[in-house]
């Protein structure tokens, strides 16, 4: 399988586990990740709250490239991209128009037909379950974590086509199949805020709040996320919140590809676990020792 | 609290709220105020007024009311609402549109939100890509919060996730082309 | 010859608004055969009718076209108008000037244009009208209703009180629907088995009632006033005529499992009676979980049954039997809220139930025993969390309609819970307070004075958040977002057609509406009668309604069955087909064209051009059949079979007048 791979702004700064984690499970899996050439950013939200055209061009220029590159489809780790990129494929699709309209302002001929996946789609749809089982040798047994969806990655329903949006299951069965203990909790979907713990930090930070807490409440030792702005808002920001709220979070935070690149048997310091702003590598330990423990008994 | 004069007040903001509906993609009398939206909006708690309410104010014609909201600001586009709005209203499209026009007429109830998207944005014009660390840069010094997230920072920079140098596009004028017919079509940036 | 009469009606404004009527009786007067043509403000009044007669007499008119609203609503009046003025009936044309053109147009001059073109295709058919003669059909008097619960009650008891015998058919094993399964009922509190389970028993013992529990309708043929139905009873594996409904069968049954009637709070044995005060009081045997109809184990009840009532050999049977009406009373189902409403969790929290659970629980002889308890740890709730509107008024996801009866149910669910609960509170989340009955909007108030408080909006999502449920709302009246923290959530979920319901109208001959409730023939005043001639409907398969309207209904549709039973025999449409033997050459298609199988071939015997005897088949149409829809008249290739009253060549004459 060939795809091609835009990795959005993040990916080399604050999400570059998500990039590292995503390569090594790709190479394992037989997936050739092909990075768009000169692709730019999505536009994010900060474009769709300013001008609609803009919000869809910027887009359009990468998957117009990707489709000039002879590929037919794309893996996008960033849920602000994948939302923006299925948006501005549905738009162009409904619409000729507007296909038209994009193709103009971009100075390239985008046809809008090329398939456009997250990466829980990449596992969970393509690669699929029992493959992912198969080249699991050290289980995270034992290891209670709470899937993190947030919104972009399934809302709206019929732009992302991804999952249930109320209650998705993709990584939770990952999850399962890597031997953790997928935790039942209430916020899998919320909203963690994006980017308004910049500029609103005490929204951001409630909202950012409201997430750990539930899954806290619900017997999670980690959580484990789609979407990398997701990861570092409940990751980077856990000790200014405990600052601002008074609270004492101790959540490890994870890329759900980390994890599954952990059970494949790469090492923490490869995938880059010491990264994280809540230190993770004493719960990753645990998790791969008791796997290990009962695989040996 | 000022009486609403009707049908005066909508009379008058008819065509631009039937212009803004229409942009949005909806329908304001299929939204019978049940409150669904309001109820699941996790920045709800911070808003002035709920989601519900700001298509109230559009149904009785108090466009600038609207347009004055916190709200439509806040709104985080988590599409929550419009997913669970039992007559199907894209409720966040329409706080996108109404943003964007509040925009257009220079409210900005929430300076430093519009703040951020317009360093994004001019980052984005001048790199084809987003720097984080040249974006909270800038942010911080415009905003006065000169020290936001410092404690961050160092972190950051030790395990290299933070680049001074900003990665970029190639092909500059690509992107300054995008920004330059989108603004020839209307609209900022 | 024909002297026909043209008679242009104003209907007040209702036409003469758009057309001009007396420049339409004008022209008419230039078409072949009209010896008078002549406006007039109410056809359909005394004084109109009158004036068709008058003028029938006075010019010697032997055929009449009335120009006015749509045949549904005056055709028959003006052809008893003919009647009445000594012609025969279908010497007669109605020509839609309302419907049909001022009411979709608003051009004068083209609406009146069209309506003189409409006139004058009128004219040109009737020119080539024949006398018709209706014939009759027998009427059976024995009416079949369909459904046993409240509706299905009433009805078959008006019926038989006024003298019919009637056979009351319910699939279940106990008949009495839903109504059984509630507590109270609102606004008088009164205990809904106790005024229910006597309406049961006495259509048991009624003398022109005959019960068929466990049984289905599977087979409908004929029209009104025969209908010919096959009914298939159940196996039973219990011989209700030995078994004296003792119970002991039950006791001593191994084997338990979720019972129906309870929704699954509560266990039954595999030999059952759904309830005890079931009608039939004798129990089925499940098969699909009996140990001894599935593995051959067992066979306890067969042993410990005192009159050897238990039949394990027993097989379904099947009656058939001929009536004159059939009611429909299939009553309704609850919309799967599970399936869609993911936002409350999909089914997954088990102290998130319907309505109906609730009215299980807080039954006493529920699974509970009239306790209210949250299924997943049996405890007491202390808040309890009413959400309306699940399922109903949703165009989105699931049904667009209101479910009417939910309000009143779930202000009488508050009451009960704070009733019953000590320091208990209920919060009902409501876009809107639906009372419009009797005394209704009082039993609302009284449930705010009770202490349930009345939170406006609908509800977001509810997670679980320990031993509590979360449940996210808005109160728009204050416009914040609320949260409960609640032990309970109690749904009010939309009713829907009950299952099998759709099938079992095609099978009986008619047709469900959208949103696959029956089809009434008119919603404003025909709420009774489907357009099928002789099925009628009772209670909630007609859409939502409550008990009160349920019976009301019931007693509406028994008193229609009684008019028609009434009858020894009825008049038939003659308006039916006819075939030329002369040009039929016994094909056979329109016998298998003809959807109410009215067309046979018969073989006849006759003489051909060589005077030689000859036995040919032809097409034959039993008139009682018929209902004159013409198919088979275009399927005839030589054009020998034809639809008295809609003739090939009076068809053609109306194409040809507009080129004249």
């Amino acid at each position: 399988m060939k795809y091609a791979y835009y990795p959005g702004c993040s990916l080399d700064a604050t999400g570059v586990e998500f990039d590292t984690s995503n390569k090594l499970v790709a190479k394992k899996m037989g997936v050739d990740l092909v990075e768009i050439p000169d692709w730019n950013c999505c536009g994010a939200s900060s474009a769709h709250a300013v001008n609609h055209m803009l919000a869809l061009a910027l887009p359009a220029r990468n998957l117009a490239i990707a489709e000039a590159e002879g590929f037919d489809t794309v893996a996008i780790p960033c849920a602000a991209c994948f939302a923006r990129c299925k948006t501005t494929a549905a738009e162009a699709q409904s619409s000729p128009e507007t296909k038209a309209e994009i193709s103009d302002i971009i100075g390239m001929d985008y046809q809008a037909n090329i398939e456009i996946l997250s990466f829980l789609d990449v596992l969970g749809k393509k690669i699929g379950l029992d493959n992912i089982k198969a080249h699991v040798i050290k289980p995270l047994t034992g290891l209670k974590v709470a899937s993190y969806y947030g919104c972009l990655l399934v809302r709206p329903p019929k732009i992302a086509q991804s999952d249930d949006p109320e209650n998705p299951m993709v990584m939770d069965n990952i999850m399962a199949v890597l031997g953790a203990d997928p935790v039942e909790w209430g916020y899998k979907t919320e909203c963690c805020g994006a980017s308004h713990v910049v500029p609103v930090p005490k929204i951001g930070q409630q909202m950012i709040h409201d997430i750990l807490k539930n899954a806290q409440i619900n017997g999670a030792q980690a959580i484990a996320t789609a979407c990398p702005l997701c990861m570092i808002n409940l990751d980077m920001r856990q000790k200014q919140l405990n600052v601002q709220l008074g609270t004492n979070f101790n959540m490890p935070v994870f890329h759900f590809t980390e994890l599954v690149a952990l059970s494949f048997g790469y090492s923490p310091k490869e995938i880059g676990i010491h990264k994280h702003f809540v230190p993770a590598e004493s719960l990753v330990e645990d998790a791969l020792s008791t796997g290990a423990r009962r695989e040996g008994a | 609290m000022e009486k609403v004069r009707l049908p005066s007040i909508s009379r008058d903001n008819h065509q631009e709220i039937q212009r803004l509906a229409k942009k949005a993609g909806m329908d304001l009398n299929k939204c019978y105020q049940c409150g669904k939206c309001s109820a699941g909006c996790p920045v709800g708690f911070a808003m002035d007024e709920s989601p519900r309410r700001v298509i109230r104010l559009l149904q009785l014609g108090l466009l600038d009311e609207a347009l004055k909201t916190h709200s439509i600001w806040l709104c985080a586009t988590c599409d929550t609402c419009s997913t669970r709005c039992p007559n199907g209203i894209p409720v966040a499209v329409l706080m996108d549109t109404l943003r964007q026009e509040a925009k257009r007429r220079s409210i900005i109830t929430e300076k430093n939100i519009n703040l951020f998207n317009e360093i994004f944005l001019s980052n984005v014009k001048m790199f084809g890509r987003s720097p984080e660390v040249i974006l909270s840069g800038l942010y911080n010094l415009r905003s006065g919060n000169l020290f936001q997230d410092a404690d961050a920072g160092s972190h950051l920079f030790k395990t290299g996730k933070a680049h001074i140098l900003p990665s970029r596009v190639k092909n500059t004028q690509a992107i300054k082309r995008i920004f330059a017919k989108c603004l020839e079509k209307g609209g900022q940036h | 010859m024909k002297r026909i009469g043209v008679f242009i009606c104003h209907c007040g404004s209702n036409i003469a608004a758009t057309v001009d009527c007396a420049k339409v009786a004008e022209a008419a007067k230039a078409f072949p055969g009209v010896f008078f043509s002549s406006d007039y403000k109410y056809m359909c009044s005394e004084p109109g009718q009158e004036f068709i007669k008058d003028s029938i007499k006075k010019y010697d008119l032997n055929a009449i076209v009335v120009a006015s609203c749509t045949p549904r609503m005056h055709e028959h009046t003006f052809r008893k108008t003919l009647a009445n003025g000594g012609l025969n009936p279908y010497m007669f044309e109605m020509t839609n000037l309302r419907e049909q053109c001022s009411w979709v147009h608003s051009d004068i001059e083209k609406a009146t244009d069209k309506a003189i073109d409409l006139v004058r295709m009128s004219v040109a058919k009737v020119a080539k009208n024949e006398e018709l003669f209706s014939t009759t059909i027998p009427v059976h008097k024995k009416a079949l209703v369909i459904g046993a619960g409240i509706a299905g009650m009433q009805a078959a008891l008006d019926i038989a009180d006024a003298g019919h015998k009637v056979v009351l058919v319910d699939r279940e094993p106990t008949i009495g629907g839903k109504m059984p399964m509630l507590d109270k009922t609102f606004p008088t509190m009164d205990c809904s088995a106790c005024i229910s389970t006597p309406k049961m028993v006495e259509v048991a013992q009624h003398p022109n009632i005959e019960l068929m529990a466990y049984s289905e309708v599977i087979e409908v043929n004929g029209f009104i006033g025969n209908f010919d139905v096959k009914i298939k009873t159940k196996a039973k594996y219990v011989d209700h005529v030995k078994c004296t409904g003792c119970g002991l069968c039950e006791t001593k049954c191994p084997k338990k499992v979720p019972n129906e009637y309870d929704l699954g709070m509560g266990l039954r044995s595999c030999i059952y009676k759904p309830f005890p005060q079931a009608v039939p009081n004798k129990p089925v045997i499940d098969a699909q979980n009996c140990l001894k109809l599935t593995s051959g184990k067992c066979g306890v009840c067969a042993r410990v049954c005192p009159t050897g009532a238990v039949r394990y050999d027993d097989t379904e049977s099947f009656i058939t039997d001929t009536f004159g009406a059939i009611v429909m009373a299939t009553g309704y189902d609850l919309y799967k809220w599970e399936d869609v409403y993911g936002e409350y969790g999909y089914g997954k929290y088990p102290d998130v139930v319907t309505g109906l659970h609730f009215e299980r629980m807080v039954n006493a002889s529920g699974p509970t025993g009239g306790k209210i308890k949250r299924p997943s740890d049996g405890t007491t709730p202390k808040t309890v969390v009413f959400i309306k509107c699940v399922g109903s008024r949703d165009s989105a996801k699931a049904k667009s309609y209101c479910s009417r009866a939910c309000c009143m149910y779930t202000a009488k669910h508050a009451h009960q819970f704070v009733d019953k609960t000590p320091e208990g509170n209920a919060y009902v989340f409501y876009m809107d307070v639906r009372t419009p009955g009797k005394a209704y909007d009082e039993f609302y108030e009284s449930t705010l004075r009770d202490g349930a408080v009345y939170l406006r909006g609908r509800v977001s999502k509810i997670y679980q958040d320990g031993g509590k449920l979360i449940v996210k709302g808005e109160d728009s009246l204050i416009g914040k977002q609320v949260e409960v923290a609640a032990d309970m959530v109690v749904l009010a979920t939309a009713m829907v057609p009950s299952a099998g319901s759709r099938e079992l109208a095609q099978a009986v001959g008619f047709l469900p509406d959208l949103n696959g409730w029956y089809q009434e023939a008119h919603p404003k005043l025909r709420p009774v009668e489907t357009p099928t001639a002789g099925v009628f409907l009772a209670g909630t398969c007609q859409g939502p309604k409550d008990i009160p309207d349920s019976v009301a209904q019931a007693g509406a549709a028994a008193v229609k069955v009684c008019g028609l039973l009434s009858k020894s025999e009825l008049e038939t449409n003659p308006m039916t087909a006819r075939t030329n033997t002369t040009v039929c050459s016994g094909c056979g298609i329109c016998v298998s064209v003809c959807p109410y199988k009215a067309i046979q071939l018969q073989s006849i015997t006759e003489r051909d051009h060589h005077g030689h005897r000859i036995t040919r088949n032809v097409a034959s149409v039993n008139n009682g059949l018929c209902q004159g829809c013409g198919a088979c008249t275009v399927t005839c290739r030589p054009g020998a079979i034809d639809l008295q009253g809609f003739k090939n060549d009076q068809i053609l004459e109306e194409v040809d007048s507009l080129w004249t």
